[in-house]
């Protein structure tokens, strides 16, 4: 009632003034053209030039190449390297129409896209968690995909117990969900009923706290509150990852359009260096240093 | 008299100054509407209003955008957090202004008002670390669900029902008290017949700033309700509500995802619009009578 009574005075007084009427419209204006430049700013990317280097692409392999990036530029200062996502397909887009010099995907190249020139540079697994309390030790991918649809809806036929099963996913967009919906689930839905996080740590947190749950989670962030599933009797490891025995695995690749030349062949031989090569570990990928070798 | 001019002159200065900051707020306020409106409608009508506002199935990567369970979502939440909160708040504010001791009063109120500054985020960690097991081991379910979302949501607008209640009630003049008290009516009875009816509007606006709150909160949501894209078949499963839609996917959302998520943005931003309307239209009402 009171703050009513309030409002009323405060419009009173400017009613009065015939002069801010006019003024007030100009300055509204003005802010919001001011406004408006500064956010035009903000979307600008800065231009191309010589010394910079255009990288897109996945999303999951982003934030991996921004870290390369730095350390990079770091070493050569006055070269810029920009990393942007956009994902897989968009960065093979992005090379091929020559808005990118490097593309980046972590799936494998289709057929109609092999003209293009590529370089793994990593590898990155998935395994499949459920709680350490769970007898469950071992799937088959079908069985993990009819969980994940949905048909198998509690442990039953794996542990005899009638408990509904906790299907926890990432959210739609991730970079491990798309791994994981195409090495398993193929064409078929992620059930509606699942429970979506929007990180690995929070998905691994919920199944290490729900003895009924599974769920996906990139290799290198397992620990000992989960317990990975073997698919079909093989444990992710990386020695079943580089025997190609273990099949959650996708590669990080990078993609040129030819050999690539100057910068570009620069960044890719940083990469493919002892110095990053040996830090990949650490960041939960597998190196291909190894997988050659 | 030339001080006098000189004052006026100052006098508009700080007029005019105070009037660029009020619109400054208000141009923000009608960017953030051009933006969402914007970016979120034209894929609206590209894949026709229907398919957003009853489509059931949320797969933005098949472009399959119904919006259905956020919107159930979003009200059973809020409506879940009403339940509790209300009745709680209520409580509170009347015990407060008519049953406890003013030094009591005193004490007590800076410590409710404490609860609304505490960060949405460390509501839904103590909710991820007490509730959602509680409810796991009790009732079943995952635990993370409508329930967990809703005592949570329930606790969070507390501060904001109790404080404008008490600040109604208290507007209350004494002698409509001392009137009924006069005609033999009990404390309660008095409270009940006379004070509550008199404070209405203000307790009615409390309420729906508490609704507000809920159906905005996004952190503690995420992080108890389970965000599944479903309409929940019970208050133990899972939910996702508009705005922890939003937040979830906006991360690696691009192209038709995003402005599917800018959608969802105009979805919100209407039935905010419509709820804050009903709410005036009902307390001036209130006010008129």
């Amino acid at each position: 009632m009171k703050s009513f009574n309030d409002n009323n005075r405060a419009g009173g007084v400017i009613k009065n003034s015939s002069r801010f009427r006019f003024v007030a419209p100009f300055i509204f204006g003005l802010l919001t053209l001011l406004s408006l430049t500064f956010f035009s700013f903000i979307s600008c990317r800065p231009g191309r030039s010589g010394h910079s280097l255009v990288i897109a692409g996945s999303t999951s392999v982003q934030p991996f190449a921004d870290k390369w990036a730095e350390v990079f530029m770091e070493k050569r200062p006055g070269m810029i390297v920009d990393v942007q996502g956009g994902g897989s397909s968009a960065g093979i887009q992005a090379v091929r129409t020559g808005a990118a010099h490097i593309g980046m995907s972590s799936r494998e190249l289709k057929e109609d896209e092999k003209d293009l020139y590529e370089i793994e540079v990593a590898r990155d697994g998935l395994a499949i968690i459920v709680h350490p309390s769970n007898p469950v030790n071992s799937l088959t991918i079908e069985q993990v995909k009819s969980i994940f649809v949905g048909e198998i809806t509690t442990w039953e036929t794996f542990t005899g117990q009638k408990k509904a099963i906790t299907v926890v996913v990432r959210e739609e967009g991730s970079g491990t969900r798309g791994a994981f919906q195409e090495l398993v689930m193929g064409k078929s839905r992620i059930t509606k009923k699942a429970i979506v996080q929007d990180s690995n740590g929070t998905v691994r947190e919920i199944v290490s706290r729900d003895p009924n749950s599974i769920g996906f989670i990139s290799l290198g962030l397992v620990n000992e509150t989960v317990k990975p599933l073997a698919l079909n009797g093989v444990l992710p490891t990386e020695e079943a990852i580089l025997k190609k025995e273990y099949r959650l695995v996708r590669p990080f690749l990078f993609l040129t359009r030819g050999v690539p030349t100057g910068l570009a062949k620069e960044f890719i031989d940083f990469v493919l260096s002892e110095e990053i090569q040996s830090l990949l570990a650490k960041e939960g990928l597998i190196a291909v240093k190894k997988v050659a070798g | 008299m030339k001080a006098k001019v000189k004052l006026e002159r100052k006098d508009r200065l700080i007029k005019l100054s105070l009037l660029v900051v009020a619109f400054s707020a208000i141009s923000v306020l009608a960017i953030i509407t051009i933006f969402i409106f914007e970016q979120g409608t034209p894929i609206m009508f590209k894949y026709g209003l229907k398919s957003f506002l009853f489509g059931q199935d949320w797969y933005p990567s098949e472009k399959s955008f119904g919006l259905l369970p956020m919107i159930v979502g979003s009200l059973l939440v809020t409506f879940g957090a009403l339940i509790l909160g209300v009745p709680l708040g209520l409580g509170s504010a009347i015990f407060l202004t008519e049953f406890s001791h003013r030094r009591l009063a005193r004490v007590l109120k800076p410590f409710i008002e404490l609860l609304a500054g505490i960060p949405s985020v460390v509501y839904g960690f103590m909710g991820l670390m007490f509730l959602v097991p509680f409810i796991r081991e009790r009732f079943g379910g995952p635990g993370l669900s409508v329930l967990a979302a809703s005592i949570i949501l329930g606790i969070m607008i507390l501060p904001t029902v109790i404080s404008i209640s008490i600040d109604s009630i208290r507007a209350v003049p004494d002698s409509y008290r001392e009137g009924s008290i006069a005609l033999g009516a009990t404390r309660w009875q008095t409270v009940r017949m006379v004070v509550l009816p008199a404070a209405r509007s203000g307790i009615i606006a409390g309420i729906i700033l508490g609704m507000g709150r809920a159906i905005g909160e996004t952190m503690a949501v995420i992080m108890v309700a389970g965000n599944a894209a479903d309409i929940p078949g019970s208050i133990l499963a899972p939910v996702r509500t508009l705005t922890s839609n939003i937040a979830l996917e906006m991360a690696y959302a691009s192209g038709e995802h995003r402005q599917a998520l800018f959608a969802t943005g105009v979805i919100l931003f209407v039935i905010i619009m419509i709820l804050n309307t009903v709410a005036n239209v009902t307390s001036a009402r209130q006010r008129k009578r």
